[in-house]
């Protein structure tokens, strides 16, 4: 490190980053999008900022103005960043390039993407030091190996000799934030580093972060969609909507008192533990999140703030107040003084319950095998990849069943034999009584395949972009038979756009105009078209936005009370599972591992692996004491499964099986009391002195 | 009479392209005017290259169109007197009422060479978009199923189209392209098969959507498969009782050997595009609705591989015109007579050293609308990544 | 890998067998030999006459069983000819026929006799090669650094000024095949009629007419840059544009790439940042274009060959074909396709040594 570059005079206790009225714009062809507007934070040395807020409200914006890399038509309309004093935003490339990688350090989404493919680790790493400081060859290599193994990775020397595709995710982000580290820079962004890893291995790199912060003594901007993770990780956070800055504060203070309606009411919207579908349904925010250039006149959360008075709100542009008496804690609310912070929740309705009827689906001891062809050329010895192995299950009418895993595990396997779109290797599928595991969908007739439907994970792929969104309504209708005339089916059309809450005016719209959340609706519609009795939701809401998935959620719910629908929800997220699911059933590797109520499973006894997950899940609340079991490694892959228990690798009980049983066999479904079942070796007495993970703090 | 200057010939021939400028500035004007609500052709006109290329693209069009009135002679006429005359030279013996002037010069054998470029416009534009349609019904009709169906039936279509990629295009016209061919009657069993192609691409088409709707899918597809019948029967066979539809032997040989070493070109662009979409979600949703596979190929795969496929089809126009040319330059054009480019380019390029002009004209003509074509495919390409 | 390398040439030899069985159907289908018997036996004669021509040498088997005997996978064909001496495929002019090779094809090394050149095809084709060599290897020499070059200067920065200018080259030279390049090129600069030459000669700074030579048939004998210089060039062109365009396309991707994002951000200086970052990567697809470009630098070559009159395997392919020489046409066939063949697999597997990622996963 170069001393001279770092020594500038700045005094420790100001700021190390200070953002002043800061306002960027893209500039397209057809507008200037204002992405943000008057924003101002500041981070004190060592000090961990995080940075909230939903998709497109500019927190990646805000980043990549830090590193002055906004693309070519981004420009910074006004405001300063002050990074130790000096101001960034007129410093030229040469300045530029000496603060970038040794004073100030970012952390992108996609490990994949950041790293070069074609470039060894240790000489992506290497190259920091060697830039910034001139440090020779050797020792920059020796460095990187030392931080490889600060970073926690296995086998420094081999990884630093590998190439990025040959580690898996969790390990590139692992590097990549080695990368970051090798300069020890003074400031270090993180954009949403964990969103695209698994729970388990998200759990890891956080606690990684939080550590090598503490040790380095590096200050951070983290941005995340999750308040569970800000949490976790951050001291002070800023609220952002719609490109400003709407609440900030401390990270205790912010959550227990919250002085801006946005973020009161995000607070509503996300599952935390003890919402329940029926007693304590989540409220979504209503309406949609305004384009940066369809901002409305006044506050910008005015037309969905509960608290909104018109003449006040929409009159002038709305200042940052502070809220006196807390730790520069500030609201972007001209009645947050007026509202009574403490008051119950008015709207709330209390929902019935639905009832549970007759078993319309049984799984039993189903298989499904791949066979693949492994190695460079498409030759290579033919390997046989187990993506579902001995499941058995049943699911009832009205019942929600969640199957929960991380990625690899066999859900989506799982939910294409359900569906027909592939057949099983053996086992039975009982479908209203009909034998379906070995009649493909072309083989079913058109009441079996409409009603049995499924719901996509991604809104921007569920609807063909080309065909208006009335049009793919009236397809599912025609080919489920629905309706005699297409008069008919034009009108079945409007009911069901009624039906999950979207105006019939989008009928005429390509999907392109529609938010996701608004397509996910359409999805359901569509899904819903021929009168479906079971519906496989794979990840429906994984990828909306907090505010959107309550809502989403919730039409799914009301969909199913009133038609009794069998819900088979896919998720990997365990708060939505706990708030709307009857019965869990968690997947590793292709097998269940437990299976049982939703209380049995969220409570100990636990599953080791289930255990693991529910203490991975960052949890929004400042009053849940969640125990931290951060598991070694990473999932194993499908093609070479570990012997003997398939969670062997990652176990931290294995220790209390004798005879190192969990490495020779795999362990038997023990079946305990009330039906919960657990694949595991561990004796009953063990399993039942496990402890709770969660424990809410008495009030 | 005075042979005309250089400044001279350049403002007769804007005179005589005049139908051309107007329909051009029409063109320009309603388009711009509208282009909000044109969609992707609308979006054309926020590219400047695109903007360039569609001109050239349209002015040949236009020149192909009104070739009647823009020549100045009859491009098959031979002046006696007037071989090799150079560009602006005045005719021998001037007819009154006719055009006194070679704007472009005269050639070997005395025609005007800049009518026989006016009309080499219209032999081109005649057979390169045409035939490109047709090799894009073709690989289309071949590469959907072969990526999406994939396996054994992937592997055997592939198989054939790198065989006919492997095949060096010259040698293939050496030996499809002769009067001995023809006389076998191989061009019309490979037009027979190849004109097979569209008809079942439309008849599926047809089919999947409607079939939920029998009364309906009958009427339209009646109506379809009739007209597709009759210009079959005409075009492969030559054999159209009303005489509408027809091609020479010659033109069809010719037609046939284009749309057979363009279409695995297509095949493998569709391939490749059905093979990433088809893992969308909506097309799972498609699969899961129990939909059939030509549907899902054709009503939610094909139409979002459109933009790709535009720009190449513009791209593949401007390489037909090419090929066109290249057997043109080997002599085995559609006739020896025929004002198409290559073919001129051909009997000039004998003479070259000596008098360039008469293989100058169509050459730089034929440039241009290549130049064009790829300005077009540029400029939409560029447009369509936009937002 | 070797098992891939097994495979692919296996699906070589099975292309190469297919097609050359269709040159082989192609050029000996009825009216072709027809065309041969009377350009051999007299012009004249009646059609019974050609049956007869055809069966005394050996045509009327069928197409199969000639092609098996052109390959030399069947014994040739033996007969009498009507003065009664024994003839046959395998059987030299006055050669003893019990000491004749019962199998004379392709993999005995007997490609036949060319009826234009009247010399063995293998000979024809043999020197024709060499001359093309020359020819291939000079294009390559011009064309692939300067296609790269220019690729990667214009994809580098996106957009720029440079970047339009460069495009702007490119579009323009892959819209003018050679056959008007050519044209172009000898009206400019070899003609004495027209373009740069009278004006150059007349002001003496030439000694000839003309600047260049508007043939390169003195370029068989000795190469040098005034003879060779323009069909270079003009099969060059067509390919520096479509090669630079790649490159182009390849080198803005890399450069919008999210690795290229994270050197920048790490610090690395812009010229180190396509250097080392950006290049490598940049330069995957078009290795695969350039290799995948033969069967279209053949076709430059006939064009080329054609129009400078250099009497390569071009120019010998289109004197074949013209002149319904069927052993020669057949002969070039394979020589060409073997060579597209060959040129594929070697993209195939260089594309897997370049990226990283595909070799080691
Ligand atoms: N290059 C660009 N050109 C035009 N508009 C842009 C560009 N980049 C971002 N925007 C717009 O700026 C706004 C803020 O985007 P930004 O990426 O900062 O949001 P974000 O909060 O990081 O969202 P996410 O959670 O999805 O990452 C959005 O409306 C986006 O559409
Ligand atoms: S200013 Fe008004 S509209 Fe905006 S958040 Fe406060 S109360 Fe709601
Ligand atoms: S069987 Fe053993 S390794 Fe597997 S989960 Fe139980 S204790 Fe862990
Ligand atoms: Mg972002």
């Amino acid at each position: 490190m170069s001393d001279t570059a770092k020594d500038t005079g700045w005094d420790p206790s100001k700021p190390i980053l200070e953002i002043n009225n800061l306002s960027i714009s893209f500039f397209t062809r057809l507008r200037e999008i204002p992405a943000v507007m008057d924003f101002s934070c500041s981070v004190m040395a060592g000090e961990a900022m995080g940075l909230v807020g939903e998709s497109g409200c500019g927190k990646s914006t805000v980043a990549l103005a830090v590193m002055r890399e906004l693309g070519k038509n981004g420009k910074i309309t006004a405001g300063t960043i002050k990074f130790k004093g000096r101001d960034l935003t007129n410093m030229n490339q040469e300045e530029l390039r000496q603060i970038r990688g040794s004073e100030i350090a970012m952390i992108y989404q996609e490990p994949m993407a950041s790293l070069n493919p074609a470039m060894k680790i240790g000489a992506q790493l290497a190259e920091v030091p060697m830039i910034h400081s001139g440090m020779s060859k050797e020792d920059a290599w020796k460095l990187a190996r030392q931080i490889v193994a600060d970073v926690r990775l296995p086998d420094p020397d081999r990884i630093v000799n590998a190439y990025p595709h040959q580690l898996s995710g969790g390990q590139q982000q692992r590097i990549v934030i080695a990368m970051a580290l090798m300069a020890k820079p003074a400031l270090l962004i993180l954009d949403e580093p964990t969103t695209a890893l698994d729970v388990t291995v998200e759990a890891g790199i956080v606690d990684l972060v939080k550590d090598l912060g503490e040790k380095y003594g590096t200050s951070m901007l983290f941005i995340s969609h999750n308040l569970g993770l800000i949490m976790d990780v951050c001291d002070r956070l800023c609220v952002m909507y719609s490109g400003e800055a709407v609440e900030t504060g401390n990270v205790v203070q912010v959550f227990d008192k919250m002085r801006h309606p946005y973020t009161q009411a995000l607070f509503r919207s996300i599952p935390l533990p003890g919402a329940d579908k029926n007693s304590r349904p989540l409220i979504s925010i209503p309406g949609n999140f305004p384009l940066p250039h369809e901002r409305p006149q006044g506050c910008n959360f005015g037309p969905r703030c509960d608290y909104f008075q018109d003449g006040r709100c929409n009159g002038t542009d709305i200042p940052m107040s502070e809220v006196p008496g807390d730790d520069r804690h500030a609201s972007r609310c001209l009645r947050w003084t007026e509202i009574d912070w403490a008051a119950p929740i008015a709207k709330r309705e209390v929902k019935q319950k639905a009832e549970i009827g007759k078993v319309v689906l049984k799984m039993e001891d189903l298989k499904k095998y791949y066979s693949v062809s492994s190695g460079a050329f498409g030759g290579g010895a033919k390997k046989v990849v187990k993506a579902n192995e001995t499941l058995s299950f049943e699911a009832r009418e009205g019942e929600t069943l969640a199957i929960v895993g991380e990625s690899g595990c066999g859900k989506s396997t799982f939910a294409k034999v359900l569906m027909g779109l592939e057949t099983a290797t053996s086992g039975s599928i009982m479908l209203f009584d009909e034998n379906v595991q070995s009649t493909p969908i072309q083989k079913r007739n058109t009441d079996m395949v409409s009603s049995v439907q499924m719901v996509f994970q991604n809104p921007f792929d569920t609807l063909n972009p080309s065909m208006t969104v009335g049009r793919q309504i009236i397809r599912a209708l025609e080919i489920f038979k629905q309706g005699k005339s297409d008069e008919e089916r034009h009108n079945r059309m409007l009911e069901l756009l009624d039906l999950v809450k979207l105006p019939r005016a989008f009928a005429e719209r390509m999907p392109r105009q529609l938010s996701g959340g608004q397509k996910q609706r359409v999805g359901i519609a569509r899904a819903f078209a021929g009168g479906a009795k079971v519906v496989v939701a794979d990840e429906p809401v994984s990828a909306l936005d907090v505010s959107v998935q309550a809502a989403v959620t919730d039409l799914l719910m009301d969909i199913q009370r009133e038609n009794k629908t069998t819900l088979l929800f896919i998720s990997h997220d365990l708060s939505i599972v706990r708030y709307l699911s009857d019965r869990v059933m968690v997947m590793y590797l292709g097998h269940v591992v437990e299976m049982g109520t939703t209380d049995q499973v969220f409570q100990p006894p636990y599953h080791p692996y289930t255990e693991a997950l529910l203490s991975a899940v960052p949890i929004a609340d400042t009053k849940v004491i969640r125990k931290r079991i951060v598991l070694e490694g990473d999932i194993p892959s499908a093609m070479n499964p570990p012997p003997g228990c398939p969670f062997q690798t990652r176990c931290r009980w294995k220790s209390q099986v004798p005879g190192g049983l969990c490495d020779r066999e795999m362990p038997p479904m023990q079946t305990l009391e009330g039906g919960h079942q657990i694949k595991c070796h561990l004796s009953v007495e063990v399993l039942n002195s496990m402890e709770p993970v969660i424990k809410i703090a008495a009030e | 009479m005075e042979p005309l200057s250089w400044g001279q010939i350049l403002l007769a021939a804007l005179q005589q392209f005049l139908p051309v400028w107007v329909a051009l500035i029409v063109t320009f004007a309603l388009s711009i005017r509208y282009k909000r609500k044109l969609a992707l052709y609308g979006k054309l006109f926020d590219s400047p290259v695109g903007m360039i290329g569609f001109a050239i693209v349209m002015f040949w069009v236009f020149t192909a169109f009104f070739a009647d009135w823009i020549i100045t002679m009859d491009p098959l006429a031979q002046f006696s007197g007037s071989k090799n005359a150079v560009p602006g030279s005045a005719l021998t013996a001037p007819d009154p009422d006719a055009y006194t002037h070679f704007l472009l010069g005269a050639d070997h054998v005395a025609r005007d060479v800049f009518s026989r470029m006016v009309m080499g416009a219209r032999e081109v534009l005649k057979i390169a978009p045409a035939a490109t349609l047709f090799a894009f019904m073709v690989g289309i009709t071949l590469g959907l199923p072969a990526g999406y169906v994939g396996g054994k039936l992937d592997t055997v279509i592939s198989f054939i189209a790198n065989l006919v990629l492997a095949f060096p295009v010259i040698l293939l016209f050496y030996l499809l392209v002769t009067p001995e061919i023809i006389v076998i009657g191989i061009p019309t069993y490979m037009a027979a098969i190849l004109f097979l192609f569209p008809i079942f691409f439309i008849g599926i088409l047809i089919n999947s959507r409607y079939f939920t709707n029998p009364p309906q899918r009958n009427l339209y597809l009646g109506i379809a498969m009739a007209i597709c019948v009759w210009a079959y029967i005409g075009l492969a066979f030559n054999a159209d009782p009303l005489g509408v539809w027809g091609m020479s032997p010659n033109l069809l040989n010719v037609f046939v050997s284009v749309v057979f070493v363009n279409s695995p070109g297509v095949f493998r662009i569709v391939r490749g595009m059905v093979m990433d979409i088809k893992t969308r979600d909506y097309v799972a949703a498609g699969q899961t609705r129990g939909e059939g596979a030509w549907y899902i190929m054709l009503w939610e795969i094909l139409p979002n591989a459109r933009g790709p496929l535009i720009v190449d089809f513009c791209l593949r126009i401007g390489y037909t015109t090419i090929l066109l040319g290249t057997l043109g330059f080997f002599g085995l054009g559609v006739s020896p007579e025929s004002p198409d480019w290559g073919s001129t380019i051909n009997y000039g390029r004998k003479l070259l050293a000596m008098v360039p002009h008469p293989a100058l004209a169509p050459a730089l003509a034929l440039m241009s609308l290549v130049l064009g074509l790829n300005l077009l495919a540029d400029g939409l390409r560029e447009e369509s990544l936009k937002d | 890998m070797l098992k891939f390398v097994i495979k692919r040439l296996f699906v070589m030899l099975l292309t190469a067998f297919a097609l050359t069985f269709i040159v082989f159907w192609l050029t000996n289908l009825p009216p072709n030999l027809e065309k041969l018997a009377k350009s051999e036996a007299g012009t004249r004669i009646s059609d019974a006459e050609v049956g007869t021509w055809l069966s005394e040498n050996g045509y009327d088997s069928s197409p199969l069983n000639r092609y098996g005997q052109w390959l030399g996978l069947l014994p040739g064909w033996t007969g009498t000819a009507q003065n009664g001496t024994p003839t046959g495929r395998c059987l030299e002019k006055d050669a003893d026929p019990a000491t004749a090779p019962r199998f004379c094809g392709l993999l005995q090394g007997d490609w036949g006799q060319s009826s234009v050149f009247k010399l063995p095809v293998s000979q024809v084709i043999g020197r024709s090669l060499s001359l093309t060599g020359w020819l291939m290897f000079a294009v390559m020499a011009v064309m692939v650094p300067t296609a790269l070059f220019l690729g990667v200067l214009s994809g580098m920065r996106e957009g720029s000024r440079t970047d339009r200018l460069l495009s702007a080259f490119s579009i323009a030279s892959t819209a003018t095949p050679e056959y008007v390049s050519g044209v172009v090129f000898i009206a400019l600069l070899a003609s004495p009629m027209s373009g740069l030459s009278p004006f150059l000669s007349g002001a003496g700074w030439i000694e000839g007419r003309t600047l260049f030579m508007g043939t390169a048939t003195s370029a068989m004998e000795d190469i040098n840059f005034w003879n060779f210089a323009l069909p270079v060039m003009t099969i060059a062109l067509y390919g520096i544009g479509y090669i630079a365009r790649m490159t182009r396309a390849s080198m803005t991707e890399v450069m919008t790439a999210q690795y290229i994002r994270t050197a920048r951000l790490k610090g690395v200086g812009f010229r180190q940042v396509v250097v080392r970052h950006a290049l490598r990567n940049a330069l995957i697809a078009p290795f695969t274009v350039i290799m995948l470009q033969f069967p279209w630098l053949l076709n430059g070559v006939v064009i080329v060959e054609t129009l400078y009159n250099y009497k390569g395997f071009g120019w010998t392919l289109v004197q074949a074909a013209g002149n319904n020489d069927i052993e020669l046409l057949l002969g070039c066939s394979v020589v060409a396709v073997v060579l597209v063949l060959i040129t594929q697999l070697i993209s195939d597997i260089g594309y897997v040594f370049l990226n990283p990622r595909i070799r080691l996963s």
